[in-house]
Parts: C-alpha cells; sequence; structure tokens
C-alpha cells in the first residue's frame, strides 16, 4: 500500500495555515446534516466531541465508564506544555517542535509536530477560558514548571492533578453541548467493532454494557479516541479498562496500525508489591524538578539496604551515586523518560538496587532543605500523600522507591495530516494515533497533543472529508445488510468466548502475557528474546481460546466478558508488537534493542535502514501482516544523535 | 491475613438484594481492598459462580469511579482516601468486613455494588460550565487570578464526582458535590457572568432529580476523599440568594 501523508506543501511554519485557508469547508447550514461518531471521551474524544457539536455537527459520543469525565486522562498528573515562553527563558513554536522531534529520536512528522507545537498556545487560552484553575505566581500569571527533555520551563499544571481539570474543562464544553441537543452521550457502551459501506466508515457496533445488549449506530465520519493500549503488559499505569480493541478491530478493518512497538516505559512509579498487584501507581515526571536519583555506590550498601540492616537516610552523601546527574551532566534528572528508564534498570540489573532489587531512590531532601517543606507540600502534596497511603512510608523523611512501568504508547493507528486512517471516514486522535511523538514522548506532550487534535486540527480537518459527503444521506442501520452482518459477527464472536467454558479466570490469562510482554518484549528487547516472547505470546493465546472461563450470559451486565473481549484483542496485538519490535533492528526511543548500542550503553540508532513509519497491514486470520514503510523525509532539521550529556 | 466479608449481592435494579459472606484467606496487608476483591473473584469465578460487580477504573484516586460504603463508611475507614486507595493494613486479621453500595435516592442500584450515578451528569448539564466555544478565547495570561483565588478555586474544582457525600448524607443531598462546582467557577473572573445563572440552574435540577435538601449536618465533609470543604455550600447559598432577589 502507498502511504500518502497528505503534509501540505510550503515552508514548515506556513503549512498549516496553508492547510486551513485552502481545504475544503461545511457550510453552517449542512453541518447539521451530518452524523459523527466519536468513540472515548478523554482528553481528545471530549474536546473533538464538543467542538465539533459547537460547531453544529450531530455527534454521538460513546464511552465504557458511568461518566464521560472518568475517561483516562483524568489521572494525568503533571502537566501540559505550550509554547508560550511567558518566562522568558527562549521558548518559541520552534524550540517545542524541535524538542519534540529530537525527544521522539526522530521518528515522527516534521509537519505533524510543528503544528502541534503551533497550536500549543490557543489550548493554554483555550483552557483557561474554561475555567481551568491552573497554578499562578503572586502577581496572578500563570505559572510553569520544569519537564523532561527540555532546557526551558513550559509546563502548565494544577497542583498534580492537570489531566483532572483539563478534562473537567473539557467535559464541561461537552456538558454544554449535551445539554443544547448537539451531542448525544452514551455511557457504559464499548465500541465492538467498526462498520464499513463499500470500503468506507460509516458507524460503529456497541455493547451496552448494563443490559448486554448490541446496538449498530450510523455516522458519517467516525473518530477513535480510545487511548493507549499500555495494558498489554497488564501492569501499567493506565486504568483498569484501558485497552486496544476499538483500535484493534479497526485494524483488522483495514487501518494501518503504525510502530506499535514504540511503547513508553515510564521511570518513576511505584514499585510492585507482591502477586495480587493490580495495577502500578505513577509518581509524575514533575517530582524530577526538585527531586534526585540515586542507589548506593557500593553494593554492599544495596545489599544492607535491601536487608533492612541499612536505612538509605543513614547512607552519606558520598556514597550515593547519584547515577543520571552522572552520566547526564546537562541534562541530569531531566532526561527524556526512555534514557532514565533505562539507566535505573542498568544499575538495578547490576546489583545496585534497593528495596526488592527493582527500585531505586526518588529523594526530595535536597529540596525540601532548599525550599522548605510547605513549598515542596504546595507542589506535591497529593503525589506524596498518594505515596504514603500506597508504600506506608512517609516520604518527607525517607526518599521514595520508585521503578519503571509500561505508561504510554507512542504506536497506533497509522493517521495522514488530517488524523484520516487508511479507511477513508475513519479518523484516529489522542494516544490512540500513532502521529506526534516518534519513538519517544516527553511529558506533558500528551495531554498537549490530545487537545490539540479535538479542539484544533480534527474540527478542521473532519470538513475536508465530510464536504465531500454531502450527497450521502442518513442511514437507517436496521435496513443497511453491512450494519446487521456486522453485529451479528459480534454477537458471535461473544458466543464463541462465552462457549468456551474453560477453567482459568480471564485475569489470570492477562497476567501470563503480562509477563511474557515485559519480560521479553520490554525495556531490553533482542533477537532471541524476542522471538522466545513471540512463541510463548502464541501458547497463552491458545491457552486462552481453549480454557478461558466465563461465567454468567453475554446479554446481560457481564464483567468477565467485557474483560475477555479486551484480552482477546491484547493477546493479537501482542503478537505484532513483537514483530514491530523483531523487524526494526535499531534502537531509537523507547524501543531499545540490545545488539545495537554504543560503547557506552546509548542507543544506536540506524537511519540509514530504518528512518521510516513502519505501519502493518492486517491481511486475514492467521495471514502474516505486510509491513508498510513511510518514509520519514527530515527538510528543516537536521537529524543527529541525541545528546542530553552536554 | 484471614478475612470474612459480607457483601450485598443484588443481580440487577429490580431484585431484591441480600448479603453473601465470604471467607478469605491470605490476603497481603500490603494490597488494596480492590485488589482484595479481585482475589475473591478469582476465587468466585474459580468456583463457577459470578463475580461480585463493582466500579473501579483508575485506582489511584482520581477517577471517581470507586464508591463502596465498608463497615458503615462511604470510602472506608480511613480518611481523605477513596475506596481505591484503602489498604488492607488498615484492617486485622479475622475481621468482618461488610461492603455495600451507595445507598441514596438519586443512585439506584445497577447490580450488586455498583449503582447509577448519571444525575451527577445531568446536574453539571444544567449548568455546571463556563459558556466559551473553542477558539475565542483570549490570552491566558490576560485574566489574572490572584493566587489564593486560584488555589481556593482548585481546592474546589478536585472533587471527583464519586458521590460519597451524598452516601453519606442523611438527607441525600447533593449539596456538596453542586457547590464544589459552583465554587470553582464563581471564584474565577471568567466564570463570574454566569454565576448566578450557574447556581439557579444546578440546583432546580438537583430538586428535581430526587435528591434530599442540605440541612447542613456536615457529614459529607467529613467523608469527601478530597476534603471538599461546607465553606463551599456556604458560597452556593450566597449565590443562590442573590439569584433568588434578581429577576
Ligand atoms: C498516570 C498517568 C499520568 C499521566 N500524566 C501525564 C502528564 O502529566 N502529562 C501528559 O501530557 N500526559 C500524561 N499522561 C498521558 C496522558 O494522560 C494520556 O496519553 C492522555 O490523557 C490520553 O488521552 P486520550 O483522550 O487519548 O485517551 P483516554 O483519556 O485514555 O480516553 C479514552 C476514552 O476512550 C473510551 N474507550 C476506550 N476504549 C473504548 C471502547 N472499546 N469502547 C468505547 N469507549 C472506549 C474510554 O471510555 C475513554 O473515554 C499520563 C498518563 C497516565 C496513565
Ligand atoms: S464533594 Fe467529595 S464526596 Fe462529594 S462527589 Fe465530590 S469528591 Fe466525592
Ligand atoms: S478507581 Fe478511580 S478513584 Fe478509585
Amino acid at each position: 500500500m502507498k502511504l500518502n501523508a497528505k503534509i501540505p506543501s510550503g515552508p514548515l511554519a506556513e503549512k498549516w495555515s496553508l492547510y486551513k485557508s485552502t481545504q475544503n469547508l461545511v457550510n453552517p447550514a449542512n453541518k447539521r446534516k451530518f452524523d459523527i461518531i466519536v468513540v472515548g471521551t478523554g482528553l481528545a474524544g471530549a474536546s473533538a466531541a464538543a467542538s465539533l457539536g459547537e460547531l453544529g455537527f450531530k455527534v454521538k459520543n460513546f464511552c465504557y465508564q458511568d461518566s464521560p469525565r472518568r475517561a483516562h486522562s483524568i489521572a494525568a498528573q503533571g502537566g501540559i506544555n505550550a509554547a508560550k515562553n511567558y518566562q522568558n527563558d527562549g521558548d518559541s513554536v520552534y524550540r517545542l517542535f524541535y524538542d519534540t522531534i529530537k525527544g521522539g529520536d526522530y521518528r515522527a512528522r516534521e509537519g505533524n509536530v510543528y503544528r502541534l507545537a503551533e497550536v500549543s498556545n490557543q489550548i493554554i487560552d483555550q483552557c483557561v477560558g474554561q475555567g481551568v484553575p491552573f497554578a499562578r505566581d503572586y502577581g496572578g500569571y500563570l505559572d510553569n514548571r520544569s519537564f523532561g527533555g527540555a532546557l526551558v520551563s513550559r509546563t502548565f499544571y494544577a497542583r498534580g492533578q492537570t489531566g483532572q481539570q483539563l478534562l473537567l474543562g473539557a467535559y464541561g464544553a461537552l456538558n454544554r453541548q449535551i445539554a443544547a441537543g448537539n451531542v448525544t452521550m452514551y455511557t457504559r457502551t464499548e465500541m465492538m467493532d467498526v462498520v464499513l459501506v463499500d470500503g468506507v466508515a460509516r458507524g460503529i457496533v456497541t455493547r451496552n454494557l448494563e443490559t448486554g445488549a448490541l446496538e449498530s449506530h450510523f455516522g458519517h465520519a467516525v473518530v477513535l479516541a480510545t487511548g493507549g493500549y499500555a495494558n498489554v503488559f497488564f501492569l501499567s499505569t493506565n486504568a483498569m479498562g484501558s485497552n486496544t480493541s476499538a483500535i484493534w478491530k479497526a485494524y483488522k478493518k483495514g487501518a494501518l496500525f503504525a510502530n506499535p512497538a514504540f511503547v513508553q516505559i515510564h521511570p518513576t512509579c511505584i514499585p510492585v508489591h507482591g502477586e495480587s498487584q493490580s495495577k502500578l501507581t505513577l509518581m509524575s515526571e514533575s517530582l524530577r524538578n526538585d527531586g534526585r536519583i540515586w542507589v548506593p555506590k557500593a553494593k554492599e550498601d544495596a545489599e544492607k539496604i535491601r536487608a533492612g540492616k541499612l536505612k538509605p537516610t543513614d547512607l552519606p552523601e558520598g556514597k550515593r551515586d547519584y547515577y543520571l546527574e552522572r552520566r547526564y551532566p546537562a541534562f541530569g534528572n531531566l532526561v527524556p523518560r526512555d534514557v532514565a528508564s533505562r539507566a535505573a534498570k542498568e544499575r538495578c540489573d547490576a546489583g545496585y538496587g534497593v528495596g526488592s532489587g527493582q527500585a531505586v531512590y526518588l529523594d526530595c531532601k535536597d529540596s525540601i532543605k532548599r525550599l522548605g517543606k510547605n513549598l515542596i507540600e504546595e507542589r506535591y502534596g497529593n503525589l506524596f500523600q498518594m505515596y504514603e497511603k500506597i508504600v506506608d512510608e512517609n516520604p518527607y523523611v525517607t526518599p521514595m522507591m520508585i521503578y519503571p512501568a509500561a505508561h504510554y504508547t507512542m504506536g497506533g493507528l497509522w493517521v495522514d495530516y488530517e488524523l484520516m486512517t487508511t479507511i477513508p471516514g475513519l479518523f484516529t486522535i489522542g494516544e490512540a494515533n500513532f502521529s506526534d511523538h516518534g519513538a519517544n514522548r516527553l511529558g506533558a506532550s500528551a495531554l498537549m497533543q490530545g487537545l490539540a487534535d479535538g479542539y484544533f486540527v480534527l474540527p478542521f480537518t473532519i470538513q475536508n472529508y465530510l464536504a465531500g459527503q454531502l450527497s450521502v444521506p442518513r442511514m437507517d442501520p436496521a435496513k443497511q445488510p453491512e450494519f446487521n452482518e456486522t453485529l451479528e459477527a459480534s454477537r458471535e464472536w461473544n458466543a464463541k468466548l462465552m462457549g468456551i467454558k474453560g477453567s482459568r479466570t480471564v485475569d489470570s490469562i492477562h497476567k501470563e502475557l503480562g509477563q511474557v510482554m515485559w519480560d521479553h518484549v520490554g525495556m531490553g528487547r533482542n533477537k532471541d528474546g524476542l522471538e522466545e516472547g513471540f512463541s510463548k505470546i502464541r501458547q497463552v493465546k491458545d491457552l486462552f481460546w481453549n480454557d478461558v472461563r466465563i461465567p454468567g450470559k453475554a446479554d446481560g451486565m457481564n464483567v468477565e466478558l467485557e474483560k475477555a473481549n479486551r484480552v482477546a484483542d491484547f493477546l493479537e496485538m501482542g503478537e505484532l508488537l513483537a514483530k514491530d519490535a523483531l523487524h526494526r533492528e535499531e534502537s531509537c526511543g523507547g524501543h531499545f534493542r540490545e545488539e545495537h548500542q554504543m560503547s557506552d550503553g546509548e542507543a544506536k540508532r540506524d537511519d540509514e535502514n530504518f528512518k521510516y513509519v513502519g505501519a502493518w497491514e492486517y491481511k486475514g486470520p492467521g495471514k502474516e501482516p505486510e509491513l508498510n514503510k513511510e518514509p520519514l523525509d527530515y527538510e528543516f532539521i537536521q537529524v543527529k544523535t541525541r545528546n542530553y550529556k552536554e | 491475613m484471614d478475612l470474612t466479608l459480607k457483601v450485598w449481592r443484588q443481580e440487577n435494579r429490580k431484585a431484591k438484594g441480600r448479603f453473601e459472606t465470604y471467607s478469605l484467606k491470605n490476603i497481603s496487608p500490603d494490597s488494596s481492598f480492590l485488589e482484595m476483591l479481585d482475589v475473591l473473584n478469582e476465587q468466585l469465578v474459580n468456583g463457577n459462580n459470578e463475580p461480585v460487580v463493582f466500579d473501579h477504573d483508575c485506582r489511584e484516586g482520581i477517577c471517581g469511579t470507586c464508591s463502596l460504603f465498608i463497615n458503615g463508611r462511604a470510602h472506608g475507614p480511613d480518611e481523605d482516601i477513596t475506596t481505591c486507595q484503602l489498604h488492607m493494613r488498615k484492617f486485622k486479621d479475622g475481621d468482618t468486613i461488610v461492603i455495600e453500595p451507595w445507598r441514596a435516592g438519586g443512585f439506584p442500584v445497577i447490580k450488586d455494588l455498583m449503582v447509577d450515578r448519571s444525575a451527577f451528569d445531568q446536574i453539571l448539564q444544567a449548568g455546571g460550565f463556563i459558556s466559551v466555544n473553542t477558539g475565542s478565547a483570549r490570552d491566558g495570561n490576560n485574566i489574572l487570578i490572584p493566587k489564593h483565588k486560584a488555589d481556593e478555586s482548585m481546592d474546589a474544582a478536585a472533587c471527583i464526582g464519586c458521590g460519597a457525600c451524598v452516601a453519606t448524607c442523611k438527607n441525600s443531598s447533593a449539596m456538596l458535590f453542586l457547590a464544589s462546582k459552583v465554587s470553582h467557577l464563581a471564584l474565577l473572573p471568567q466564570g463570574r457572568p454566569e454565576a448566578v445563572r450557574r447556581a439557579k440552574a444546578m440546583v432546580a435540577k438537583m430538586d428535581e432529580l430526587g435528591f434530599g435538601s442540605c440541612t447542613n449536618t456536615g457529614a459529607c465533609e467529613v467523608e469527601c476523599p478530597k476534603g471538599i470543604s461546607v465553606a463551599h455550600i456556604a458560597r452556593l447559598n450566597r449565590e443562590f440568594l442573590i439569584a433568588n432577589l434578581k429577576p
């Protein structure tokens, strides 16, 4: 398949305005003739649904939670980037663009990323307008903090609850459109499949999670905003319900899946406590502003700490190894996430870990001394409280223990500049698409991207598509065979799952998959490990399809069936993830192939052979997917080796 | 630790519910309350029984989905936390734990421990927002907001919409939830133009949906996982007073 990213020509800084001034629009009177389906109510989905409603389109919006406000974006803690340069520290749209491309290890498109940086400032204005209570300084002006991979302070925040406040802003806008009758909201509803009519996306099939009823919905266009797939690792920082199903079903209908192997392992999460662990909790990256990361210099000290014979607070300064500051003097504790995660793993694997051995310290004592406990409490109070509730230790006194965990997925459905997938009429926004973060996402840039897509990009680009659809009438799903066929296929799929009647719970199998993914397709990947992982995933998949047990019935509330549906898709997508990781014979961003590293352990990229987006095409059950390449041309910046040392 | 659980089971909205008793062994004190329920459900499914249905998602105290009434207290026996943040170290070996859903007229039970809180969405749809279209806002720094105002607004905005306040209130009033939104927006200059109309519309919706009225018992504040203060109710009453004075 020939992939056309449809990047407008012209100078980088003018592409987006040129696009906007020449694209097709739908006139106000015609807008209400269009139905648009938006699946997802996170930052991307809620902002898109609300903005499309404001424009006058008829929107149907779906989420699996009981309220749109509970989408996983609510959990984002640290902040959102924008190139406002309010701190007068030299920031600019270009610098944000450049940092994002570099942070992504030169695996993202220039045109998309520049647009993202360009609209970032408008996002902040919009959110302030909605009443998002961003932190302010004493003069009443907006305050900023720093995040990894940047030398400027460009991150806006609302205490440690930035995602919550941004989402509540978008949810407010959504509520306003629901009240105005422009958006119809479907909660506790899970998308089962996309419906194509003559190869074009025309709707979805859903399952009502309370009644189990399968239903069809028509839309002139379908927008997926269903978030990331990090739960393929079972343990991750994502919510329990976060899933890959919506985009996976779209993949199986012909949408290409790009860079599935680009997964972000976040360096600062609370370490695993034991067998019954159900998820991992993130400690925001913002802590790296005021916390220093270390392990003991001597193995003996690490052993004593692990055995409980030595307290970290008793270890003198000279015996601590602030390994990030040592290895990366320029960025220190604020290196990008992939770099910080690998460095933590390296120290722990070498025997310097604390706690269970799979943990390092994040120590705020110097900042507490310098700034006072009150200020630290004001900045991170809720995080410290969260830590204490989980670990039962006071982080104001004892340094926190942290370890990397699966967190974010840069990969996702392939989309062009207009955010449309390879299926006409099917758009994907937010974490669910692959577009802007290359092989590694910088902190505070996911919220920015979700809102950029939903408020400022999709509402324009979707019109360029819809302008050509005026002659398509609203369809009645009951009279359209494609809808009934898709609905029947979903019914059969559920019946197949219910019919297995094996002996294993869904969670126990999901845990097994997660372990395989973490061990073989996690932070350090190599050919043998990936091949072994690949065959183990197949074994777990067989186990699932032969031995899973789902009590109850499909036509009623059935939580185990919901989970089984998600795990069935994770099992398939896990295979693709491993395949992508295996094919990419280089290290870049979050994808680290042990065979490809420099003598000092840094990632070794191969621009000669891998400077492309790898987009996988489904070829049918049991068939090998086909790899399509979208070459990445860097017209405006010089591709360099990432360097955070000087 | 070993535990006895008395759990509310209810087939659907219309069915009559009952308590079922289960025993659990070897629960780690480091696991969370919901992880303990995961173990129970694992046990139930292995015995070919239907698992206990309960609402949850983020499991870190921010989405507001989890909602259990544990030993007579919303979100259980710890301060300033949600159910998912409750850890088993708060219990003792041999304890009996009673687990119920939120009980309030405005929150009908859907199944077992899961309730319908869509009334909260409806209250906010009635006016819990600032009317600003995408793209029409001016520069964020053109609106100066004194730090203490922004902080106070943030205190109110921290509400996660869990419903513990309603479940705790003997009148099943949604006043703390509603007031937190009114305060959050009314404290900001951007929120002032609609402040009066907003308060009026939301209160009218709350009354229509069958929530009780507030008699200032203050019970809600005690159980609110986010420490939302009843002072916001006083502010709401002020807005409402103004609302009634104006035509
Ligand atoms: C703990 C944590 C902290 C973070 N902190 C930050 C931060 O500080 N800064 C930052 O920039 N980024 C942060 N991120 C990343 C960021 O929060 C996410 O990438 C972003 O919020 C994703 O938004 P989204 O709208 O794409 O998806 P989500 O918010 O995940 O929303 C997905 C939506 O899709 C719906 N959905 C999913 N599947 C289905 C289905 N099958 N059927 C129907 N509906 C479905 C869900 O109901 C939900 O409404 C953090 C992430 C985590 C996990
Ligand atoms: S006010 Fe408190 S208890 Fe009530 S819904 Fe909000 S967070 Fe929950
Ligand atoms: S599950 Fe999200 S607050 Fe408890």
